[in-house]
């Protein structure tokens, strides 16, 4: 029996979730969809903080949240004419667009609510199976090389991130 | 003796023929002639040493008790397919291998020198070269073969040097289709022997591992023809079609003999060949290659008289070929041409020659007397080549009516091209007189029939020739010598002409039967007068004929031809043979057979192949508007199949 | 009333749907990668609920989620790079400008 809060903090999300990603793909305004965007992944950040992930929850808010927002925002802005009239984002296919991902939804809600594995276990019980992870153990297993330690994928990560930036300083430069 | 002189003789021209195929490009003509000049000198010395000293050292292991051996030098597996298939190469010295090497080495040594004055302006003088060292080496492994493969791949060889040779001047479109004619019709003829030889391959029993041989290849020649009856035991039995399957493998291996030979009807592409230079046909074409095909019977020779019926359909084979030859030869004018039925009647007659030849009948003299004629045939048919080569030298032109009269401009020509008539006409003391004595008597003492025959060919022989003799050297001065006066060829053409000549004059007091007969036992040659004499007189009446025909100008010729306009045009365009090969190959085969097969290939086959590209087009015509550029369509069609693919693997998880 | 697997994992496929969605339909190209976030955000979450849930003695979906948060971070950042410089080319975000890689 989970507790009332918890129920209450989850409805919440998972309504802002829904609303705010469905509004995101509809909404005319490249803006404003930017902006629930954001609420979405804030609010999944709020899953992970409720799941026990308060290390994941701080990343995703630090580096979804704001950095990766900041360069949708920064690119809005950059490529927008004055002037210009925002109904570009207008839709097509729309028809097709609906039927395949409510399809594709209804399939996927089908299948995950007849799996018998998934059932049973409620969130406070499965916070209690787990022990709290602390930043040391993150820390830890982030420069490790044992096994289930990730120094390699790390360092490649590194390495893709500095890639990253080059490219994306090749890409956009003036010439 | 050791290996090192035979490895040398099929060494030497095949190392020649690479330095000069390869290197002759960068190399100087001159240099590249004397190279070529040289390596075939020391050649020449080699074989004769080689050759010498088993006829005349005496020592035991060329003779014991007057009986030549064979012995094989040496021997050396070269591809072993299985255990029985084995291919060796080898040499094999023995009366006939070692008359061949003085013929091969003679002739080529005379035809080098000979080129060297011929050939001195042609463009690509080392190619030809190279060429001729290849041939060279190509019939000396013939001659010397071991075993039947050896003589089939060398027998190829020789067909593509000599393929090579008469294409020489690829420039002119008929050297290129008489090449091909040639490599065509041999080539055509070699499938017959490789049936005969797969026949025989398949019948012949197994070789006993521990038997004289030491278990060597059944198809090695030593073995096949002194156990002959053990070996084919189980050939004899078996027949097809009235004839034993011996009989059958030993005429399909003579088919190939009658391509090379040109033997009727495979006789089409000699003529055509005359497109080479001139010393290449007195080389392959008259002294050498033509004659494999009766090398190759002589060289079966104790397989044929086992199986009769095949020695009968050579005798036959010969006979008509020498007629028809001889026939066509009175009415040639291309000198070349002349020379070149000539070439192929005297063939037949060595073949008539072998047909007819009987343990019993002179002791076996006509194999001996065939490969006497084979001997001075080459000599002096490569003098009357070679002087036809000089006198197209001096006119240039190939026909005789660019001739007449050449006897005051071209003495040392004049004098050799006669002795080399005489040679062939028969008459004595000229060696072709002997041989062919010895051939007649032979025919006689088979059946009168073929005596009779051939002597008549004999007679025709002598005649034609003379009508060449006397229309080049006598009848009338062509007009146009005034301006360009003909004259006797450089030294280097002449040598040859006249050590040629010489050799004519002296080789029928040869005692060959000493040297070369069927049994390897000698045989001692006499002169049978009752045969003797009719030839000479045939051959003199012919030759008083041509005189009284052609000596000087006159209408004589032209009213006989007037009288028998169908029979000369007839025999003018050789009895209408290329006709009837044209008819044959266009009308019948290519228009009838191969029309229907054509069909089949271009619809049935292409169309098959067309039509599942014009399927694979036609599809990726209509879906390429699938991929659109667009990425969003892309991944919508993505997502399409996933939840496809999600419904039936939950489906069927369900 | 239990807050089981499947009340995380719900909003989680409506969030993918809206992805597919946004991405098939919409023209702006940053409305693409909008659309493209939302997925792997959706994915993201998948990871850490069934680590919760299933394994939840041990760490693998939450590292999951880390690197694969830093990997859109670059992801994100090369295709902005991107959508400038063809803006700057052709003056205009639409998807449909840029279809020239076809047949």
């Amino acid at each position: 029996m989970d507790s009332v809060a918890n129920i209450i903090l989850y409805f919440v999300v998972a309504i802002a979730v829904t609303v705010f990603s469905v509004m995101a793909v509809t909404s005319r305004r490249i803006l404003r969809a930017a902006t629930y965007l954001l609420f979405v992944l804030i609010s999944t950040a709020v899953i992970y903080f409720q799941l026990g992930y308060q290390f994941l929850g701080a990343v995703q808010i630090a580096v979804y949240a704001g950095g990766i927002m900041v360069l949708f925002v920064f690119s809005i802005i950059l490529t927008r004419k004055p002037g210009e009239k925002e109904s570009f984002l207008d839709s097509h296919r729309r028809a097709i667009g609906i039927s395949v991902s409510i399809a594709g939804c209804i399939l996927l809600l089908l299948a995950l609510f007849t799996m018998p594995l998934l059932n049973g276990v409620s969130l406070t019980d499965a916070l209690a199976a787990g022990n709290q992870i602390t930043m040391k153990e993150i820390g830890t297993a982030m420069v490790g090389s044992d096994r289930f330690q990730y120094l390699l994928p790390f360092e490649a990560i590194s390495v893709l991130l500095l890639a990253c930036i080059i490219g994306g300083v090749v890409v956009a430069r003036k010439r | 003796m050791g290996i090192t002189l035979p490895v040398l003789i099929l060494a030497l021209p095949f190392a020649m023929f690479l330095i000069l195929g390869i290197g002759g490009v960068k190399m100087p003509r001159k240099l590249a002639g004397i190279l070529g000049i040289c390596a075939n000198g020391a050649l020449l010395a080699i074989s004769y040493i080689v050759a010498l000293t088993y006829f005349f050292s005496g020592e035991t292991a060329y003779i014991i008790d007057g009986v030549r051996q064979q012995l094989q030098l040496f021997d050396v597996t070269w591809m072993a397919f299985t255990d029985r298939l084995v291919v060796n190469i080898g040499f094999l010295l023995d009366p006939i291998s070692a008359m061949m090497l003085i013929v091969i080495t003679t002739i080529s040594f005379m035809v080098h020198l000979y080129s060297w004055g011929y050939m001195e302006h042609e463009p690509g003088f080392q190619r030809y070269y190279a060429f001729l060292s290849l041939f060279t080496f190509s019939m000396l492994g013939l001659v010397v073969a071991t075993n039947i493969f050896q003589m089939y791949i060398f027998w190829e060889l020789v067909g593509v040097s000599s393929y090579l040779l008469i294409g020489f001047f690829y420039k002119l479109p008929s050297a290129v289709s008489a090449s091909k004619k040639a490599f065509i019709v041999t080539r055509f003829a070699d499938l017959f022997m490789l049936i005969g030889i797969l026949v025989l391959s398949y019948y012949v029993a197994e070789t006993p591992a521990d038997g004289p041989l030491g278990g060597a290849s059944a198809f090695n020649f030593i073995m096949l023809n002194n156990n002959s009856v053990n070996v084919l035991e189980s050939t004899l039995c078996g027949t097809f079609m009235g004839g034993s399957i011996l009989s059958w493998a030993m005429v399909f291996i003579f088919v190939g003999g009658m391509g090379k030979s040109a033997m009727l009807p495979l006789h089409i592409w000699l003529p055509d060949a005359m497109e080479g230079p001139t010393p290449v046909s007195a080389l392959i074409h008259a002294a050498t290659m033509v004659v494999a095909g009766v090398y190759l019977v002589a060289r079966f020779f104790p397989l044929y008289l086992i199986a009769e019926g095949s020695l009968l359909f050579i005798t036959v084979v010969g006979a008509i070929t020498a007629f028809y030859a001889a026939v066509v030869a009175c009415c040639q004018i291309d000198i070349k041409r002349i020379l070149a039925f000539s070439t192929i009647s005297q063939i037949a007659f060595m073949m008539v020659s072998l047909g007819v030849t009987r343990p019993e009948l002179h002791e076996g003299m006509g194999y001996m007397a065939s490969m006497f004629h084979l001997f001075t045939h080459a000599m002096f048919k490569a003098l009357l080549f070679l002087g036809a080569g000089a006198l197209i030298h001096a006119v240039h032109s190939n026909n005789y009516t660019a001739m007449g009269g050449m006897r005051k401009y071209m003495p040392i020509t004049h004098w050799t091209f006669l002795i080399g008539c005489l040679a062939i006409a028969g008459i004595p003391p000229f060696s072709g007189f002997f041989s062919k004595d010895e051939m007649l008597t032979a025919m006689y003492a088979n059946s009168p029939l073929w005596g009779a025959w051939m002597t008549m060919v004999a007679a025709l022989t002598a005649f034609y020739m003379f009508r060449m003799y006397f229309l080049v050297f006598w009848w009338e001065e062509n007009p146009h010598y005034k301006e360009h006066t003909p004259h006797d060829a450089p030294w280097q053409m002449s040598i040859p002409l006249i050590f040629l000549a010489a050799v004519s004059c002296l080789a029928g007091f040869l005692p060959f039967g000493e040297f070369v007969t069927w049994n390897r036992e000698p045989y001692h040659i006499h002169l049978d007068m009752s045969v003797a004499i009719p030839s000479i007189c045939v051959a003199v009446v012919a030759i008083a004929f041509a005189a009284w025909l052609y000596a000087r100008k006159n209408d004589k010729p032209a009213k006989m031809k007037a009288a028998m306009p169908a029979l000369w045009e007839a025999a003018h365009r050789r009895f209408y043979w290329d006709e009837i090969y044209m008819f044959i190959t266009h009308k019948i085969i290519f228009n009838g057979v191969c029309r229907g097969i054509a069909w089949f290939d271009r619809h049935v086959i292409d169309g098959t192949m067309d039509g599942l590209a014009a399927v694979t087009q036609y599809t990726s015509a209509k879906i390429k508007g699938l991929q659109s550029g667009n990425v969003q369509a892309y991944v919508l069609w993505y997502f399409i199949g996933a939840v496809i693919l999600a419904a039936i693997t939950w489906i069927c998880l369900l | 009333m239990d807050l089981s697997i499947l009340w995380y994992l719900v909003p989680s496929v409506i969030m993918f749907a809206a992805g597919v969605y946004g991405f098939v339909t919409r023209k702006n190209m940053i409305a693409l990668l909008i659309s493209l976030e939302l997925m792997l955000n959706s994915a993201d979450l998948n990871f850490v609920v069934f680590n919760r849930y299933l394994f939840p003695g041990s760490m693998e979906g939450m590292f999951f989620t880390l690197f694969a948060i830093a990997i859109a971070a670059a992801e994100t950042a090369i295709a902005i790079a991107i959508i400038i410089n063809i803006y700057r080319a052709v003056q205009s975000t639409d998807i449909n400008v840029v279809d020239k890689m076809k047949y």
